[in-house]
């Protein structure tokens, strides 16, 4: 199976990356950007072929490296690579 | 006094400490590989300073499941002095023996030059022979290194005594000006409940010889003799 993880702060926290983005984007000219936030996506394959399986490993992933739940928060799906 | 350096792949500040240690203490410091399993007996050990694994991912985040990791938190909980130092405080937030997380400057510059800091807390293995509100220069060189944790953890940590370091001006005010790096309260650095456990951003081992610029952060490793 194929996960597709996104990493993203939580609310409320800084994210002085997306600042600069918005702030390029304006100077390009794009007006009403209202916020961006930057965030991170992974893929990983996973020789799993049970779903419930896949989503507890991937989940366990995610709490002990990929993610780091003190600012960040996680979603991800699974799917037939 | 025995003390271990512990040196992943992009850490680049082991040499500065160790010299350090070998000059106060009269013993040169191991350096340990990180793909070690086991940190010879110590009476402190050091993560340093760097670029452990290219940050990548998140600072210190692959660092801190490196082999060597398990045994040093083992022996953190155990009663082993830790010091992390900039790459070596993130990478301690990281394996959660110290709280809260090291963010991208506020500025989202690197930044590589002289701090003061406030020395808040003289509770500590490694802050005994400053005193209570003393200004302290060092320098400080990273681009990550705003502090961050929820304000029931700041709360927390003020509580206890356990913010250690505070970026200040050169005459000791704490204000958003000094701020080096967006840090929450101006932490500069924080300790664990027990004192033993220090992690701070600045570099008291590139603060120790007068031909560098300040002495200050040379007492940082006496009070651990004095301890």
């Amino acid at each position: 199976m194929k996960a597709r993880i996104r990493i993203t702060l939580k609310n409320g926290v800084l994210d002085p990356q997306g600042k600069a983005i918005q702030n390029a984007l304006s100077g390009l000219g794009f007006k009403g950007v209202e916020e961006v936030r930057q965030g991170k996506y992974i893929e990983v394959d996973l020789a799993a072929t049970d779903e419930a399986a896949a989503r507890a490993e991937v989940e366990k992933m995610c709490q002990e490296l990929l993610a780091n739940t003190v600012i960040e928060d996680y979603a991800f799906e699974l799917s037939a690579r | 006094m025995k003390s271990s350096v512990i040196v992943f792949p992009g850490t680049n500040r082991e040499r500065d400490v160790a010299d350090v240690l070998a000059a106060v203490t009269g013993t040169a410091p191991r350096i340990v590989w990180h793909g070690d399993s086991e940190v010879p007996q110590s009476d402190l050990i050091v993560l340093p300073g760097g670029f452990s694994f290219g940050d990548y991912l998140r600072c210190g985040a692959m660092a801190a499941h490196s082999p060597i990791m398990r045994d040093v938190v083992a022996k953190a909980k155990a009663g082993v002095p830790v010091l992390g130092i900039c790459n070596g405080f993130q990478i301690l937030c990281e394996t959660g023996l110290l709280p809260g997380v090291l963010q991208r400057n506020a500025s989202l510059k690197f930044i590589c030059k002289d701090v003061w800091l406030k020395v808040e807390s003289t509770r500590t293995r490694f802050t005994g022979c400053y005193n209570q509100g003393e200004v302290a220069q060092m320098i400080c060189a990273h681009g990550d290194g705003n502090y961050f944790a929820d304000s029931a953890t700041l709360d927390r940590l003020e509580g206890e005594g356990r913010v250690v370091f505070r970026y200040c001006d050169p005459t000791g005010n704490v204000t958003p000006e000094a701020n080096a790096n967006g840090a929450q309260r101006n932490i500069a650095g924080i300790a664990d409940a027990t004192g033993r456990i220090l992690g701070m951003m600045p570099h008291p081992e590139n603060a120790a010889e007068a031909m560098l610029g300040s002495v200050d952060g040379r007492k940082l490793f006496e009070s651990l003799l004095a301890a």
